[in-house]
């Protein structure tokens, strides 16, 4: 039973402003993906309404055939790049993955695309700053059969790192899962962080000017 | 105009200097030497004309960082002149606090924009037996910063006759780097263990400091970081705080594209200093030919061969050639 997931922040910025803290930021596509997003929200919603389009157009093929992840995402991958070539990008990073039943059995793919074009598939993805805090985590230790709880524990680490560390981030995350069965999106939840360090105490005893 | 003493008694030398190297007519120049070679009391008056004339020898400015020429380059580099570059370390350093001291960990590979200049270089560097600090940044900066200081540190530590403490290195970087603006760009991870306990600071280019548990810096620093932030915790023992030094490190290695090759390490402790050079060497050669790469004679096929002197040689009759 493959299953893949996705978790991010739900918070949106408006510049320095933390404007938004309850947007989500993962959809369903069809029968058998996800999109999660960053960078610029309405250029995402614009995003899902071509997604719409297509899904729709599909659907009334009535084939009994459904796009699976493979296919959205060869799709994007043409939409931003395109429009990258007319100096007009859509300003997003985009994560798609799902499950679909292929002639091998079933098949999960997970691949990225973003604003230039640049598209690939891989086992562990990040936008944005995940890029160099959560990669080198995940480089380290994902591995093929992980299941769902190690999965989770695994991107809370990285998120609280996140956390930590990227100012652009809050304690508000949801995770979403995708199996053959379908998407499962979860409520928002918070992780506990740790503070009480001895160093923080009172870091000038040792050192006058310095904190 | 007390620099150097006396005024008079300092324009008398400098004159004295010069005339001996251009043998210039003594009267004519230096008015100054025969008004002191007189018994009578020293006239103050100014003697700027003659100093002009010698030569340019002006008091030296007193330190810190001269914005004299900054209009005039950013001038030239608005017409287009090509500004030099620095060596940057390109760097991962990290260091944290353990149960008894103090371990600090580097990479070792030094870049000159994209080519990789040295690839087994030392970013750890000795401040005093008990404190050691990693440098990234600009290579020349961070080396020349930290021998700097690792001076003053012994010629003090001969003055107080007692063991160096890490505040003492860390006041000195910081007073250094901040008179010259963030122009010296020595980005520090400064550890060490004194009679106060085991610290550990962080000194940015500007000047300014951080006291911390665990600390990454260099352009490897988000992926140390965030190997720091998920396992770090109080009261490790030695070996896991190598180990997580070590781990930390090669995160940077390995995902950061400035830093690579190999891991220093530097433990310290009450009373011990261990520096472990090449600690871990996660990118060995791994391709060896199997044939060797000896080229013996032999090996390459001799088509011809053609010996053609170079000079004529000269026999010596009589005598040795050295007698002369």
């Amino acid at each position: 039973m493959w299953n893949l997931f996705f978790s991010l922040v739900l918070s949106a910025s408006y510049g320095s402003t933390l404007r938004y803290k309850s947007v989500e930021r993962i959809k369903a596509v069809g029968k058998h993906s996800l999109i999660g997003a960053s960078g610029e929200f309405s250029d995402f919603q614009e995003i899902l309404r071509y997604l719409d389009e297509l899904t729709l157009s599909d659907h009334m093929w009535d084939d009994g055939n459904s796009l699976g992840p493979k296919e959205v995402h060869s799709y994007l991958t043409r939409v931003m790049y395109n429009r990258r070539n007319k100096f007009d990008p859509l300003w997003n990073s985009l994560v798609l993955g799902g499950v679909k039943k292929g002639p091998k059995g079933e098949e999960k793919y997970l691949g990225m695309v973003n604003m230039i074009g640049t598209h690939f598939e891989e086992n562990h993805i990040a936008t944005g700053f995940g890029n160099h805090l959560a990669i080198p985590i995940l480089r380290a230790e994902w591995c093929e059969d992980m299941t769902f709880e190690e999965a989770v524990k695994l991107v809370e680490k990285c998120l609280l790192v996140l956390l930590y560390r990227d100012r652009s981030s809050i304690n508000k995350f949801q995770i979403a899962k995708i199996t053959t069965e379908g998407a499962t999106i979860y409520p928002p939840y918070s992780l506990k962080t740790h503070w009480g360090f001895a160093a923080f105490e009172n870091p000038s005893k040792g050192a006058v000017g310095s904190w | 105009m007390d620099f150097f003493g006396d005024e008079e008694e300092y324009n008398t030398n400098v004159l004295a200097i010069i005339q001996r190297n251009h043998e210039l007519v003594p009267g004519a120049l230096c008015p100054a030497a025969s008004a002191t070679s007189s018994p009578s009391p020293r006239r103050r008056h100014r003697r700027r004309r003659s100093i002009s004339m010698a030569g340019a020898m002006d008091l030296p400015a007193k330190g810190g960082f001269s914005f004299d020429l900054c209009r005039r380059n950013a001038m030239l580099a608005e017409k287009g002149l090509k500004m030099p570059g620095f060596r940057k370390t390109g760097t991962t350093i990290v260091g944290l606090v353990f149960q008894d001291g103090v371990v600090l960990g580097a990479d070792t590979r030094a870049t000159e924009g994209p080519i990789v200049a040295d690839k087994n270089c030392e970013k750890i560097h000795y401040m005093a037996p008990n404190i050691y600090c990693c440098g990234a940044g600009t290579a020349a900066d961070t080396e020349a910063v930290t021998d700097m200081v690792s001076s003053q540190l012994q010629l003090h530590r001969y003055a107080t006759g007692r063991e160096s403490r890490v505040v003492t290195a860390l006041t000195l970087l910081k007073s250094h780097l901040f008179s010259y603006q963030g122009h010296v760009s020595a980005a520090l991870v400064l550890g060490g263990v004194d009679v106060t306990g085991p610290h550990l600071h962080t000194v940015y280019p500007h000047g300014s400091t951080d006291t911390l548990p665990f600390a990454t810096m260099g352009s490897g620093s988000l992926a140390a970081m965030s190997v720091f932030e998920s396992k770090y915790k109080e009261g490790l023992t030695r070996e896991e705080g190598i180990q997580l030094v070590s781990d930390a490190i090669c995160a940077g290695i390995f995902n950061d594209l400035g830093s690579g090759s190999n891991v220093d390490v530097c433990v310290i402790t009450k009373g011990k200093t261990e520096y472990l050079r090449n600690h871990q060497l996660p990118n060995p050669r791994t391709y060896v030919s199997s044939k060797g790469y000896s080229f013996t004679k032999g090996q390459t096929e001799v088509l011809s061969t053609k010996i053609t002197q170079l000079e004529p040689k000269v026999e010596v009759a009589e005598g040795d050639a050295m007698e002369e």
